[in-house]
Order: C-alpha cells, then sequence, then structure tokens
C-alpha cells in the first residue's frame, strides 16, 4: 500500500477492519439487525412554530388511527422530562413551552413505521405563538445567552489599537453545517427483566446514552445497556443528539413493554438534530504598516440555539483557537453563545475550533489589502515564534513554532507557489471573465477535551486459553478507522498477528464512564487504555513464560505469535496459544482492564489561564480555485496539504481523515447553507435542498503529505498525533482562495456562489432575505 | 384480474404474494420482506445514492436506479441486482468489492453498497467518472479513493438476463390499483377511465410522494409498458421523442446529433445517473415545474408536444403547454406522447445553462437555454428562455426585443439584460435571493456573448476545468 511503512503493529497502513463487509453489505448497521418478532417502531410529533406557549396537545385522532399502540409525551415520562447533557435542563417533550421548530412534541408507537409516521402527522398542537428570536443580532440586542460572554485577554488590547499605527473594523458570518451523517439517528430499545433495558444505538457516546436513558426512565445506570458497534458517520452529530433518540425509544420500549425502534426519517433528523454553529465575528485591531497585529479585540458570538447543550465547549474552543498559529501580544477575546428559537446547536467536527480560527484569517486578509500585502506574508510575519512574536496562546500554553514555520514552508513548497502565481496573473489578465485564485491556510489545532474530566478511557482485554483475544474499549466506531488503529496497538504489545484480535461492540456494560469519541482524542486515549490492559496481561504471560524458560520475565520477547526466550528466532519459544492455555493452568488471571487519564493538562476558568491541550496539532494547506464573475460559480481546482500525525499509528486511516475532514470543511465553506425561512423553520432539509460536496467538487489536484519526522513531542501512544478534527481547518485555503481571485478580502461564509458574486459587486458577501 | 409482481432479484425469479401494495418503494421490500439489508436508506428522496440498485437490461445494459424512488409496480417484469448479488457463486467478493475494500474506498461504509452498484453499472457502461459518481454521496473519505477506484473498473463480462417482455398487468392491494397498460390505446382507455390515476413512467418524481412523504396512492397507470411513449427518432429537422422515454437515452442521442452538444452538457446535470435512468422529459412536462431543467431548452428550440386521448390527436407548443405554477394544457383524458425538438441549424448559437449550488445532482436556482440565429452580423431571431426566475418556464420577450435586428455585442446585450429586468419576477428562497436571480440571468447574456464570440476561450468553470 505504501512503501517503507511496517506491515504490522503501529506504523502499519492497515485497511479499515470491516472494509470488505461494507463493500459486500455484511456490515450490520443498527437498522440492519434482524428485529425481534413483536417489534414497534416510533415516530416524532415536531412542533411547526418556533416559540410560543403550549396549550394543549389532541392526541385523540392519532390514538385512533391503524396500528397505534401509544402515544407518548411529557406527562408519560417516568423519570426526568430531562436530555441535557451539560447540567441545564433540557426537555425531551415541549413541556408548556415550545422553544423551536422542530422541538419534539410526542412520540406514536406503533405497529409498522408508516403506522408511526402517519398516526404522529395526525397529533395537532394547540400553541400560543410568542415572538421568535432568529439571529445573533437580536439575542445579542437581547442579551439572552445561553453560555455568557466570557473573555480570554493578555496585555492591553484597548491601549496596543490605540497606540498602533494603524486601526481596522470588521464584521462578518459563517454559517453554521448539518452533519448529514449517510446514516441518520436510530436507536433500538428492548425490555428486560427487573427493569433493564438494553439499546442498539448509533452514537459516539454510549455512556451518555446510558446516563440520559436512566434519567429519562427513573432507573439507576446499573438497568441501562448501550450499545453500539459501528455507526454510519458521526461527526459530532452523534454526541448529545443520540442520547435523546435513545432515551425516546427507551421510553416507548418501558411503556410497552415491548422492543421499539425509532428511525428518524432525513427530514426529521435534519430539523430536530443540533448542527454547526452559526457564528458572528466583530473585532478591531491595531497594526503596522509591515502587517504586524499590535492588538486585538474581539467578539465571537455563536447561535447556541434553545439550549445549552454542548454550546460551552463550542466557545471555549473558538476563543483559545481564535488567534490559530498567530501571536498577538495583546489581545482580548470575547466568546458567548446566545439563546434563539432554532434547533439547539451542537458538536461538529472541529467543534469551534474552525469558527475561531477564522477570525485569525480574516484579520489577517483584510489588513494584508490594507497593508497592500500578500496575506501569506502577513500571516506569516504573525505566526507563533516569528521574529518579534511570542511562542505562547494567550492562556499561557507554549506551541512548537518551529512546526508551524515548517508546515508552511512544506506546502508552499510543495504547491509550487511562486511559479503558480505568475501563471495565475497571466490568465487573470487574458480572460474577460474567469478569475483564478490562490490560497493558503496554517493551523495549530489544541487537542484535547476542553472538560478536562473527559480526558480518559478505558479498555478490557481478554485472551482465551486458546490464545485468541477479544478487545474492547470506550471509544466508538463511526468510519474513521478508531477500531483497527486500537487493534494495532494491543497486537503490537502481544506480538501476534491483527487477526488474533478481535475487535467488538462498544458496551457500557464492559467499560463504563467513558468519554464521548470526540475531539479528535479516540486512539488517543483509547489507543494507552488498550495498550496499558494489554501490557498487564503480557507481562503476567511473560512471569509464567520465564519460569518455564527459566529466564527473567523481562527476557521474554513477544513478537512473530511467540514468545521467546531471549532473541526472537531462537530455539526456546512457546506458541502465543500454547502459552495462553499455560497461564490457564497455572490459574494466572488473562483478563484485565486498561486505564488512562492524560497528565499535563489544567485549566484555571477563573483566570482563563493553564495548558488545557495535551499538544498541538499542526498542518498548511495551499488551494486555487477558479470563479465565474458572471455568475459567481466556483470550482476548487487544486489542493496541496501537509498535514502533522507525529507517528502516524496508520498513515492510510490518516490520510483518509485528512481528505475526508478537507472536502467536510470544504463543504461548509462553499456549498452546505442552512437556510431558515422568515418563520424560524428550516427549510434545508434533505439532500435536495442541502448540497454537501459531491465527487467533482474534490480538488482534481489533491495531494496529502504526512508531515515526515515529526514524533509528538508529548508522551502519546507511539509518538502519534490525532487526525480527526485539525485537517477540516485547512479548507479554508478554498475561502482564502476565493478572496484572491475576486480581489476582495471580506466575504462572508458559506461562499455559495451567490455570496461571491455579492461580494464581488462590493458589499462582502452579505445576502438580503425577505 | 390481478396479477402477481414478478421479477428477477439476483438473477433469481422472485413473484410476491397477491395484495403486496404495488406502490411499496423497492428499498423498503429489499430491506423488509427480502431480508437483504446491504441495500441502505439514506435520504428516501433520491439524492444520496445509498440504496443504489441496478437494472440489467435484456441489451446487457446496467442502469443504476434509487431503490428508494422506484415501486414494486415500476419493477415488473425487470431485473434487479443488489449489492449482495455481486458475490460470485462460490462466494468470493466481486472484484469491484474487493478493490473499493483494499483503496480504502470506505470509512463509514453507509454510502458503500450504493456506490459499488454504481460501480458496476460504470464498468459496463463507461463515460465520465464524475458523471458515474453524481448520484452517490460519501460524507467520510473525500471520494478521492473512490475516484481511484473507479479510474480502473473492468465489466466482469457477466451475461445479461433473459427477460421477455411482460404483457399488460394490473396489480392490487386493498385500497390500490396499479394499472399497467401495454398499448397506447389501452392506456388511453384507462386514462379516461381513471382521471384521477396518477401516470407514472420513470417517478423520479411522484416516487417521492410515495418514498418521502408516505402517500399511499388509490390508482396509478404505469407508462413503461407502452411502446408508442418509448423510443426516440433522428430526422434532419429534429429529435421525436417519446415521452416516458428515459433522459439517459436522450442524452445519448443529444451527445451524437448535430446541434444538441449544448443541450447534452445541461442533461448530464439533470439529477443524477440514477434519476436519469428512469426520469422523463414527458415527467417534467406533467410536473411543469418552473425549475425543471429540460424545460427551458424546450421553450428555446420552440418545441411542440403531441397529445393523444381517446377523441384522438393534437400539437401543441411547449410554450402553450406549460400554462403555470406546476399548470398545463393537459385535459383529464390525455396523455403525452411525444415531444419533437427542432434540430438547431449550423451557425445558430444554443446555449443551455443551469446555475445552482454544486454543479451535479442539483436543482436550478436559475436555468436558461439561449438560441439565436445570425444573419448578415445582426440577431435574425432569438429565443431566450429561462427557468427559476418566475411561477413558470418563460420567454424573456422583452429581452428578446432588444436583440433583434442588432449585432451582438455589449451595448446590444447589456441592453437585452436591462430589458430581462422586466420579463422577470423571481422570489427569494433556499436556492438564491431574487437579487442574485436576476443578477445571474443577465450574467448568463454576458456569457452567451463571450460564447457567441470568443468560441476558443473557456466560457465558464466547468469547461476550464476541462481544458486543464
Amino acid at each position: 500500500m505504501m512503501d517503507g511503512l511496517p506491515r504490522s503493529g503501529p506504523g502499519a497502513a492497515l485497511r479499515h477492519d470491516s472494509a470488505l463487509k461494507h463493500t459486500t453489505g455484511e456490515a450490520r448497521f443498527a437498522d440492519d439487525l434482524a428485529e425481534a418478532a413483536g417489534t414497534l417502531h416510533a415516530a416524532l410529533a415536531l412542533s411547526a412554530i418556533p416559540h410560543g406557549t403550549l396549550r394543549a396537545l389532541d392526541l385523540t385522532a392519532a390514538r385512533a388511527m391503524p396500528g397505534v399502540v401509544a402515544v407518548l409525551g411529557p406527562a408519560d415520562i417516568p423519570g426526568a422530562n430531562d436530555v441535557g447533557p451539560a447540567g441545564e435542563v433540557e426537555p425531551l417533550f415541549a413541556d408548556g413551552l415550545v422553544q423551536f421548530a422542530g422541538q419534539p412534541l410526542a412520540l406514536v408507537v406503533a405497529a409498522t413505521r408508516d403506522q408511526a409516521i402517519r398516526a404522529a402527522a395526525a397529533i395537532t398542537a394547540e400553541i400560543a405563538p410568542l415572538e421568535p428570536v432568529l439571529s445573533i443580532e437580536r439575542a445579542l440586542e437581547l442579551g439572552q445567552h445561553v453560555v455568557a460572554p466570557q473573555t480570554l485577554a493578555r496585555g492591553d488590547a484597548e491601549a496596543a489599537i490605540a497606540a498602533a499605527p494603524h486601526r481596522m473594523e470588521a464584521e462578518f458570518r459563517a454559517g453554521g453545517q448539518e452533519h448529514f451523517y449517510l446514516e441518520g439517528q436510530v436507536a433500538l430499545a428492548t425490555p428486560g427483566e427487573d427493569g433493564e433495558m438494553t439499546i442498539i444505538c448509533s452514537t459516539q457516546h454510549p455512556s451518555e446514552a446510558q446516563h440520559v436513558v436512566a434519567r429519562v426512565l427513573g432507573h439507576a445506570c446499573h438497568r441501562v445497556t448501550v450499545t453500539c458497534r459501528r455507526m454510519g458517520g458521526g461527526f459530532g452529530g452523534k454526541e448529545s443528539n443520540a442520547s435523546w433518540v435513545a432515551a425516546a425509544a427507551a421510553l416507548a420500549a418501558q411503556a410497552t413493554g415491548r422492543p421499539v425502534k425509532l428511525r428518524l426519517s432525513r427530514r426529521a433528523d435534519m430539523i430536530a438534530t443540533g448542527k454547526r454553529h452559526p457564528f458572528l465575528y466583530r473585532w478591531t485591531a491595531g497594526f503596522d504598516d509591515q502587517g504586524r497585529v499590535l492588538g486585538l479585540r474581539a467578539l465571537l458570538a455563536a447561535d447556541g440555539g434553545w439550549s445549552l447543550d454542548m454550546s460551552g465547549g463550542v466557545v471555549f474552543r473558538s476563543i483559545t483557537h481564535a488567534l490559530n498559529c498567530c501571536d498577538v501580544a495583546d489581545v482580548a477575546i470575547t466568546g458567548c453563545a446566545v439563546r434563539t428559537n432554532t434547533v439547539s446547536h451542537t458538536a461538529f467536527r472541529g467543534f469551534g475550533g474552525p469558527q475561531g480560527a477564522l477570525l485569525m484569517e480574516d484579520v489577517v486578509h483584510r489588513i494584508a489589502a490594507a497593508c497592500g500585502l500578500p496575506p501569506e506574508e502577513v500571516r506569516a510575519r504573525n505566526f507563533l515564534g516569528a521574529p518579534g512574536k511570542g511562542d505562547e496562546t494567550p492562556y499561557g500554553q507554549k506551541v512548537e513554532g518551529d512546526l508551524i514555520a515548517r508546515v508552511w514552508a512544506e506546502a508552499r513548497r510543495d504547491s509550487d507557489w511562486d511559479r503558480r502565481r505568475g501563471e495565475i496573473a497571466a490568465f487573470n489578465a487574458s480572460h474577460p471573465t474567469l478569475r483564478r485564485g490562490l490560497g493558503s491556510m496554517v493551523l495549530a489545532f489544541g487537542i484535547s477535551f476542553g472538560v478536562m474530566h473527559l480526558n480518559q478511557a478505558g479498555a478490557l482485554v481478554h485472551v482465551y486459553a486458546d490464545g485468541s483475544i477479544r478487545l474492547n474499549h470506550g471509544g466508538t466506531e463511526m468510519g474513521q478507522g478508531l477500531f483497527v488503529k486500537v487493534a494495532q496497538l494491543v497486537s503490537a504489545v502481544f506480538g501476534v498477528a491483527l487477526g488474533r484480535v478481535a475487535i467488538t461492540a462498544t458496551s457500557t456494560a464492559e467499560v463504563p464512564n467513558t468519554a464521548p469519541t470526540a475531539a479528535s482524542t479516540g486512539s488517543d486515549l483509547n489507543g494507552w487504555a488498550a495498550h496499558n490492559a494489554a501490557t498487564t496481561i503480557r507481562d503476567r504471560m511473560a512471569a509464567v513464560a520465564a519460569r518455564r524458560f527459566g529466564i527473567a520475565p523481562e527476557q521474554v520477547v513477544f513478537a512473530e505469535d511467540r514468545a521467546w526466550a531471549g532473541a526472537v528466532g531462537g530455539n526456546l519459544f512457546l506458541d502465543f496459544g500454547e502459552l495462553a492455555k499455560l497461564c490457564f493452568l497455572e490459574r494466572v488471571s488473562l483478563s484485565a482492564t486498561g486505564f488512562y487519564r492524560t497528565p499535563d493538562i489544567h485549566w484555571d476558568r477563573a483566570t482563563m489561564r493553564g495548558n488545557p491541550f495535551f499538544y498541538f496539532s499542526y498542518g498548511a494547506a495551499v488551494s486555487e480555485v477558479i470563479v465565474d464573475t458572471l455568475t459567481g460559480e466556483h470550482r476548487c481546482l487544486a489542493t496541496d496539504i501537509v498535514q502533522d500525525c507525529g507517528n502516524s499509528l496508520n498513515p492510510a486511516v490518516d490520510r483518509g481523515q485528512i481528505e475526508g475532514a478537507f472536502v467536510q470543511g470544504l463543504g461548509w465553506l462553499t456549498c452546505e447553507e442552512l437556510w431558515w425561512d422568515a418563520q424560524g423553520r428550516l427549510r434545508t432539509v434533505g439532500p435536495s435542498t442541502y448540497k454537501i460536496p459531491g465527487s467533482r467538487d474534490v480538488p482534481p489536484h489533491f495531494k496529502v503529505r504526512l508531515l515526515e519526522g515529526a514524533p509528538a513531542r508529548s508522551e502519546t501512544i507511539f509518538r502519534s498525533k490525532a487526525v480527526g478534527e485539525p485537517p477540516l481547518l485547512l479548507a479554508i485555503s478554498v475561502a482564502n482562495a476565493l478572496k484572491d481571485a475576486i480581489g476582495v478580502p471580506a466575504l462572508d461564509l458559506p461562499a455559495t456562489p451567490e455570496r461571491v458574486l455579492m461580494a464581488l459587486r462590493g458589499d462582502g458577501g452579505k445576502i438580503a432575505q425577505d | 384480474m390481478a396479477n402477481a409482481i414478478a421479477f428477477l432479484l439476483n438473477g433469481r425469479p422472485v413473484s410476491l404474494p397477491p395484495g403486496t401494495s404495488p406502490t411499496t418503494p423497492l428499498l423498503d421490500w429489499l430491506r423488509g420482506p427480502a431480508g437483504l439489508t446491504g441495500t441502505k436508506e439514506g435520504c428516501a428522496e433520491g439524492d444520496c445514492g445509498a440504496c443504489t440498485v441496478v437494472l440489467e437490461a435484456a441489451d446487457g445494459g446496467r442502469i443504476p436506479v434509487n431503490a428508494c424512488l422506484t415501486l414494486l409496480g415500476q419493477v415488473h417484469g425487470a431485473a434487479i441486482r443488489t449489492v449482495e448479488g455481486l458475490r460470485g457463486a462460490d462466494g468470493t467478493p466481486h472484484p469491484i468489492q474487493r478493490a473499493m475494500a483494499e483503496s480504502d474506498g470506505t470509512q463509514c461504509g453507509f454510502c458503500t453498497p450504493g456506490i459499488v452498484m454504481a460501480a458496476w453499472a460504470q464498468a459496463r457502461q463507461g463515460g465520465e467518472v464524475h458523471e458515474a459518481l453524481a448520484g452517490n454521496l460519501c460524507r467520510c473519505t473525500g471520494y478521492r479513493p473512490i475516484l481511484d477506484v473507479f479510474a480502473t473498473l473492468a465489466d466482469d463480462a457477466a451475461p445479461p438476463p433473459a427477460l421477455p417482455e411482460p404483457g399488460p398487468a394490473r396489480f392490487e392491494a386493498p385500497g390500490q390499483v396499479f394499472h399497467r397498460p401495454a398499448t397506447l390505446a389501452d392506456l388511453l382507455a384507462l386514462r379516461a377511465a381513471h382521471p384521477g390515476a396518477w401516470l407514472l413512467a420513470g417517478g423520479t418524481d411522484l416516487g417521492l410522494r410515495v418514498s418521502d412523504h408516505r402517500e399511499v396512492p388509490a390508482a396509478i397507470i404505469c407508462l413503461l409498458g407502452v411502446p408508442e411513449l418509448h423510443g426516440l427518432r433522428a430526422t434532419p429537422e429534429a429529435l421525436v421523442v417519446g415521452a416516458a422515454t428515459p433522459y439517459a437515452r436522450l442524452l445519448e442521442a443529444c451527445r451524437v446529433e448535430a446541434g444538441f452538444g449544448p443541450l447534452a452538457s445541461l442533461l448530464a446535470r439533470l439529477g443524477s445517473r440514477q434519476i436519469r435512468g428512469l426520469g422523463t422529459l414527458g415527467g417534467n412536462l406533467g410536473t411543469a415545474s418552473p425549475i425543471g431543467d429540460a424545460l427551458p431548452p424546450l421553450l428555446a428550440l420552440g418545441a411542440s408536444v403531441e397529445l393523444a386521448s381517446l377523441h384522438g390527436r393534437r400539437r401543441l407548443e411547449v410554450a402553450d403547454f406549460l400554462t403555470g405554477y406546476r399548470r398545463n394544457a393537459l385535459a383529464a383524458d390525455e396523455v403525452v406522447v411525444s415531444i419533437t425538438l427542432p434540430r438547431p441549424a449550423p451557425g445558430d448559437t444554443l446555449a443551455c445553462e443551469k446555475i445552482s449550488k454544486r454543479h451535479d445532482q442539483d436543482i436550478a436556482t436559475v436555468g436558461a437555454a439561449l438560441w439565436l440565429r445570425p444573419e448578415g452580423g445582426r440577431v435574425a431571431a432569438a429565443r431566450l428562455a429561462f427557468g427559476g426566475v418566475g411561477a413558470t418556464v418563460l420567454r424573456a420577450g422583452r429581452a428578446e426585443a432588444a436583440l433583434l435586428g442588432r449585432a451582438l455585442d455589449p451595448e446590444s446585450v447589456e441592453a437585452a439584460g436591462a430589458a430581462l429586468a422586466e420579463d422577470i419576477a423571481p422570489l427569494s428562497d433556499w436556492r438564491g435571493s431574487a437579487e442574485y436571480r436576476l443578477l445571474v440571468a443577465q450574467g448568463l447574456l454576458r456569457r452567451l456573448l463571450l460564447r457567441a464570440t470568443c468560441p476558443d476561450l473557456p466560457a465558464d468553470i466547468a469547461a476550464y476545468a476541462e481544458s486543464r
């Protein structure tokens, strides 16, 4: 596959463990499992109104419809009507107050899914409308927040701006993003004895689903088991949103005593589940003739939607990433999330990091235009670690400036920047209507959960007496290749072939109290936890082998499916299976849990200082676009990427993550547009109206290279680095290339053809809505 | 007397039990009663391609379709291949399945079965790779590894199925009847008897009402078995297209017929291969939506439709056929038989444009078909047709008048653009604001000038990308 790489263990470019099952259709997703006889199906009734007082819900017509077994509302919840993931009460079903168009009001349970959907449509709600708040601006005027403003400050921004030779103020917007996982939200709940509830759910966070189900049912967690073998995509959309879907299915299963499946239609999924937070930015900067930013004050206001959900973490990440790879000595970044009457925005790959990084890119590009300098020059002069610049974030964490400079230098070289600048200028001078543009992006992305306690993981490893190994850990598989990466690590600990390690479904019954698979930390955390579990067992096995061989345990080597006395290839060895059998006969435990907590991270909320990230990931990209100045249509023609993965655990999987994240970011910034009407109803509710990138939208020249010879400097597993989210930011190079092509540094996002045309005409890509 | 729905599934004959609803989406039947869960539901609106299966034609052709939009009554007499049916007799994965797995072409794997089936069709059909993939969305991989696999596909030379032409049929289920006439005469009699029935050809629009909106229609008349509505005839003056001829067939013809190249470029962007394998020009006319991709070209070419009923036949200009927002001149007992597309003469300029957020498989924000006939350096005739800028697809009469008799130059085009503002009255919605739609429509007139005066320059980004 790739030359010069190991063929097994960490660093091997092994394929996804389910790849062949995916292509033959054998891989079973939650909705593919055979349904037990008597399984019922559920459907949600959703509010059509964004804000109002719920006076009455008429369920009589629905109850009388064919096949209907139960219709459940807030009064039918035995525990708490609360599916909030972060402390704020967030009702599963609206109770008294309707807070967004699409809010669940009730659940219908029927013999078939069609019957449930039809009956749900027959539910009528009497809602006395209240004035909806549908924009960030309006919510700011009203001072409505789900996350109160918090300021990350260093030095004296006001004084620095006032003292600077030049000063600039600007405002811009970035839209949200629908996850559009291909597999929609789905949960199957099966009731058992003694109040037990088993839930198969497409979730990134089985533990939270377990907790929320237990809370809604009024049970203790030990009665609730949540499992997930695989998801058909997650991207952050199956963290908190999967939990309430699981809770609704469990509620119905408990009420009817029968298995209940709730699978949202694409439309219901898009209307009722959260998205990436849209942001509004306002900033003032002071700078010098060379484009060095001397002082910066900024407001990053996220649209939190109707409830808190995970907006706190998104705001945290947006303000800690607002300077991205740059340094400004005197700075004050204020972040908040406003409360509006739209769906509650949630985690999405990057989790506020991409939105944060947009701030500094806007600052760099507008200041460069004002100074008559290339934005790349201005950005590099402001790099962390550049001459005259510091190497610490405003919150006091050191960043590796040498790697920032390096990834940019390599991307610039790979892309043949200087030659192409000249060629593009010549083309633009020769064509009457088409314009090409070149743009770049450099990123520094902090790895760890901003919520400190989530930086932990557990694993459970069994070795059976025949030498086969069963691996389980708290991480979930959503396509990102986590399972194969962790299995590679475990097979390396035991020195066995990958095929000896059975990969199993994530389950709260096997590994409890887990973090979500999110924040790019899946392999960092679960890799170490599984490594620790496997090492515990291997050490016990080594002791048994050492006694047999008559050597010290440290002299036992595990390799090539054998335990060797001393050197590999010698005469004295035990097959791995023989040794496992021996351990069993000698009554040595072959099962162990493993645990890991990220060391050295801390955060002081009062002072907004600390080392919240275990390390930073770096990357750089150069993209070229072409724009039709008559229509605003555009296309990305070429992209070159250099991404830091440390010592990659699996270069094939990592390349897939980089390419996929880039294209997803490309969608966010160019063609994916969420559109709410004046009544607060989302009108882009399926792939016919909401356009994610297709194959033609991928740059025809698309070169991805992993940064070479750059092992992680922190003690990460195998000195690897996380890769799930950071490369999404590299798509900002495309937005920057569009600015270059049209010669306008101000461009609201997503840069649809309409915004590009409007920006060309000089109004920053703002779109009037009637 | 009712018949049983019968077809070949992965090479084996299947006959559905009496009473099976003929409007059950094929996808629901595959995943439910048939137990074949390899085919996935991603959207139930024919846009994501996760449910792609292949219809195997008797001539060896492979037609990828969205199983979510395809109704059981439609596949009577067809041969269907699903992802489970690609394995060899001994159970070994198909080489395409192996290649996709070994090239890192899957991540979450949910879109994968549909992409594998699109690849299996493409291995035989060939053609541009993005065209073959336009109907399949992947949210994980960024497509690069999938494109690598598509670049190396080889036909497995599997023989076509033996498919006798099914005769007339009628399928019944509680509260439903599905007619499948086999002659135009039978069709017209049924139409007269059931004026409220759905007229179903490809079902790419009507199928949505079942798949996405879960409607259960009482009566359906299916046009797939009526030979008079199928086929395509090229004459020196025109293309004559049967109303129920799939777009795929029309696209093929436009690619080789002189004068129709610009229409081919547009049709290649109409839906996806999955949609074009079933969808028809007759369907676009029946729906009469202002954003139907094929309608502006019909106006610009001066196309006409032939209508038939038990009372006889009549011919209408398309401009007279389209009467309003989703309204047409079809009488309750009439059907569209064929459409005649006059062939542009050598020297005519024809541009078929579509502006959308995504190049492939999107719905037009603005559609346009612009036809000019120059004589002696002046515009002797012009038909400028636009979609997405009013309640119906329309001719921009004032803009046409601004060009007539004048040289095609920046001044006349600016005058036409100014006049266009009086011709059209676009709305604002999620596809674009009224202001943008007007600007784009005017921009397309300027692009027409570029096309006519600088034929050697790439006039749009797609042409530029292809020229690289």
